[in-house]
């Protein structure tokens, strides 16, 4: 009993969502990215390493242009670059994306640890902490408002946590309702079909690739803003998190968005309970989303659904 | 390279669009194959070294010091101390890619099968005859591996769910597991740090390898496992049956193959493989396990699994040059004043060499694919039911 009770604080609440969200945003943006990608038929494994190349040069641009939206632009930017290799090599040219994808995975791990190595190990340089911006109005709502012990909360968050959320809705609607929406659905479903109308299958493929690396590189900044500095390695799965998390959410972005804080609150809920004297294994809440994800599948067979053309490449009247 | 040219190869006719160029000779064939699986790892060195050159580091001493740290003076017994797990793990992986299916869970199995492996091999050795404990350690890693394949090999057979999605989970929890086992049961009561005890004795020397560690028998567990399977998947109807699924499930339905039991079988050999990588290194060199301690080896021998084209004999060079690249690397990267991560820049390199080979290759005919074409259609979820209709 006393450990519900404790549970009802709104020390409790206020972290626990402030944790949920530090954690949960990096994967929302990548999870977005795999999700236009997937519904578009290409398959990202290097999402790990995209996140990585974003951060560090969002990491580099953030700490030499003393500007959080540099940082952002920088690593959105580094993010593309590196999936410019999955256009080339696996929308144009119709290459493994799989192994590619590996590839860009391992070049991401590699390249940004042997760069910071050489040039931070001995400095280990840290971001001030983000500007956060509060919504007026809004931010005056307990739990959800106010920081509280230098936490904050869904309404006092860095602007580019509200865009990131308004732009799942756009992504949502764009899905739903426009023509590159049906372009992308089309791409991944029944590319001839969308070669047959009269549109670039490969076109519209490289757009999504692009757009899948600028939101995964965007992740990785997010995460070395929002921790203050940069790690080799320290994206630790999250990459492959958001490969599940888009798959589980059938790229459907909403889905995607609360998949992703609900990852992010079991991800970082440990600190939560640690402040209002519960104290959980860490490993335990860890896996609990996903050991209640495989319980999900083994209960109700299939959730999980993929476009059949993914991962395929495609080559114009080839069978 | 030993490439034995045989029938039932990933190259098997089965597989419908096979285009063999007009003067389709063996012999042409295994140079072909000798130029497809050298000239990627040739030309990776070359950018690799490029790349060396950009940083201002001599790319010559960085290969020489490879050589000197993965060959010379003891080197190689350090580099065939690590080509145990590393070629039971890829001989794991070339089973059940040639199914088609990707078990990339390999971690969470590796992980899992080590800390159960370090919490009873000391009380194992303690009482029974060493050669029983270290055949029982090597059971019981491989039985913990194939466990943790069963959920997503059962979801794979019965409901077609996507086995990339569920591998990744059972891994992740796997890692979660085995890090609760190291600080709870297993952990060593002499320290407070989170560890196993220390196993007392780690697996015999091979005669003849040296005392300045030489290599242990783990080695030849692997050579034999990678012999052993190579002899099963081209020379059995079991084989066979793997290929046939791995070409065309649709086909090797159609030919009465019991496709669920092959699946879950093939998940479980592949899983038995990379958790008995675990008892070759813990119980070969490491000795314990720390919280936190996750090598990821697999991520690394992946590629070298692709290059070998998913014939298990063929990944034995390869991955000895493996081992030799990231046992030299320690050295040549620390005098090179880098981190060791430079490795994985050189691996990603390999890949991107291969695929680009792989596009040439495919453009002039010359002969097939690295990844059977039927690989990439394992991505299209439901294995029977959904297709492209």
């Amino acid at each position: 009993m006393i450990v519900a009770s404790a549970i009802w604080t709104q020390l409790f609440w206020t972290t626990a969502i402030a944790g949920g969200l530090a954690a949960g945003v990096p994967l929302m943006f990548t999870s977005l990215g795999e999700a236009i990608s997937e519904r578009a038929g290409v398959l990202n494994i290097g999402l790990e390493g995209m996140m990585l190349f974003g951060a560090y040069f969002g990491f580099l641009a953030t700490y030499y242009g003393h500007s959080v939206w540099l940082g952002y632009l920088a690593g959105a930017a580094a993010g593309a670059a590196s999936a410019l290799f999955m256009v080339v090599l696996c929308v144009w040219l119709g290459l493994d994306q799989i192994v590619v994808g590996i590839a860009i995975f391992l070049a991401g791990e590699g390249i940004t640890s042997v760069a910071y190595q050489s040039h931070f190990s001995s400095i280990q340089p840290r971001l001030g902490a983000p500007p956060d911006d509060p919504i007026p109005l809004l931010d005056r709502i307990p739990l959800l408002g106010k920081p509280l012990n230098g936490e904050f909360p869904l309404f006092s968050q860095p602007m580019i946590v509200y865009l990131g959320l308004a732009f799942a809705v756009v992504l949502t609607w764009v899905f739903r309702s426009t023509n590159i929406g049906l372009n992308l659905r089309a791409a991944g479903e029944k590319p001839e079909a969308l070669d047959a109308a009269g549109v670039s299958v490969v076109a519209t493929r490289s757009y999504a690739a692009l757009a899948t690396g600028a939101l995964s590189g965007l992740g990785g900044v997010y995460l070395a803003i929002v921790t203050g500095t940069f790690q080799p390695f320290f994206t630790q799965g999250l990459g492959f998190m958001a490969i599940v998390i888009a798959m589980l959410g059938r790229s459907r972005p909403l889905a995607v968005v609360a998949f992703s804080l609900m990852f992010g609150i079991a991800l970082s809920i440990n600190g939560p309970l640690e402040a209002v004297g519960v104290t959980l294994s860490p490993e335990v809440l860890h896996m609990l989303p996903f050991a209640s994800i495989i319980l999900a599948l083994i209960l109700f067979a299939r959730r999980a659904y993929l476009p059949p053309a993914l991962a395929l490449p495609y080559v114009r009247g080839a069978r | 390279m030993t490439t034995t040219p045989t029938a039932v190869g990933p190259e098997a006719p089965l597989a419908a669009d096979l285009h063999l160029p007009s003067g389709y000779r063996p012999a042409g064939r295994l140079l072909d194959v000798l130029v497809r699986s050298v000239v990627p790892v040739v030309l990776a060195l070359v950018a690799g070294g490029l790349l060396l050159l950009g940083m201002g580091r001599n790319p010559l001493h960085f290969y020489g010091d490879i050589w000197t740290g993965g060959i010379e003076n003891g080197g190689w017994q350090s580099s065939g101390i690590r080509m145990a797990p590393f070629l039971l793990i890829a001989t794991g992986l070339t089973v059940i890619f040639r199914a088609n299916i990707w078990n990339l869970g390999y971690n969470g199995q590796f992980l899992l099968g080590a800390a159960l492996v370090s919490g009873y091999a000391p009380p194992l050795e303690a009482h029974v005859p060493l050669w029983f404990a270290f055949t029982l350690l090597f059971l019981l890693a491989g039985a913990v591996g194939a466990a943790w394949t069963i959920v997503p090999a059962l979801l794979k057979a019965w409901y077609g769910t996507n086995e990339i999605i569920t591998t990744l989970m059972m891994s992740f929890i796997g890692i979660d597991l085995a890090q609760i086992l190291i600080k709870g049961p297993f952990h060593d009561p002499t320290t407070p740090l989170p560890q196993t005890e220390s196993i007392q004795k780690l697996l015999p020397q091979i005669p003849g390898t040296g005392d300045r560690p030489g290599v242990h028998i783990g080695l030849l567990v692997a050579l034999a496992a990678a012999v052993v399977v190579h002899y099963v998947l081209t020379r059995t109807a079991w084989g066979l049956r793997l290929q046939v699924l791995g070409a065309n499930p649709r086909a090797a339905r159609h030919f009465g193959i019991d496709l669920k039991r092959l699946i879950v079988v093939s998940f479980l050999v592949s899983g038995f493989l990379v958790g008995m990588s675990a008892t070759a290194d813990i119980v070969g060199v490491q000795g314990y396990i720390r919280t936190g301690w996750n090598p990821a080896y697999g991520d690394t021998i992946i590629p070298f699994v692709f290059l070998a084209r998913l014939n298990a004999l063929a990944v034995i060079p390869f991955i000895a040059f493996f081992s030799v690249l990231s046992t030299g690397g320690d050295l040549a990267t620390a005098n090179a004043g880098l981190s060791t991560d430079f490795l994985l820049v050189l691996v990603a390199l390999i890949l991107l060499f291969m695929t680009v080979i792989e596009f040439m290759g495919r453009r002039r005919e010359l002969g097939q694919s690295y990844v059977t074409p039927g690989l990439r259609q394992a991505l299209r979820a439901p294995l029977y039911r959904r297709r492209a209709a």
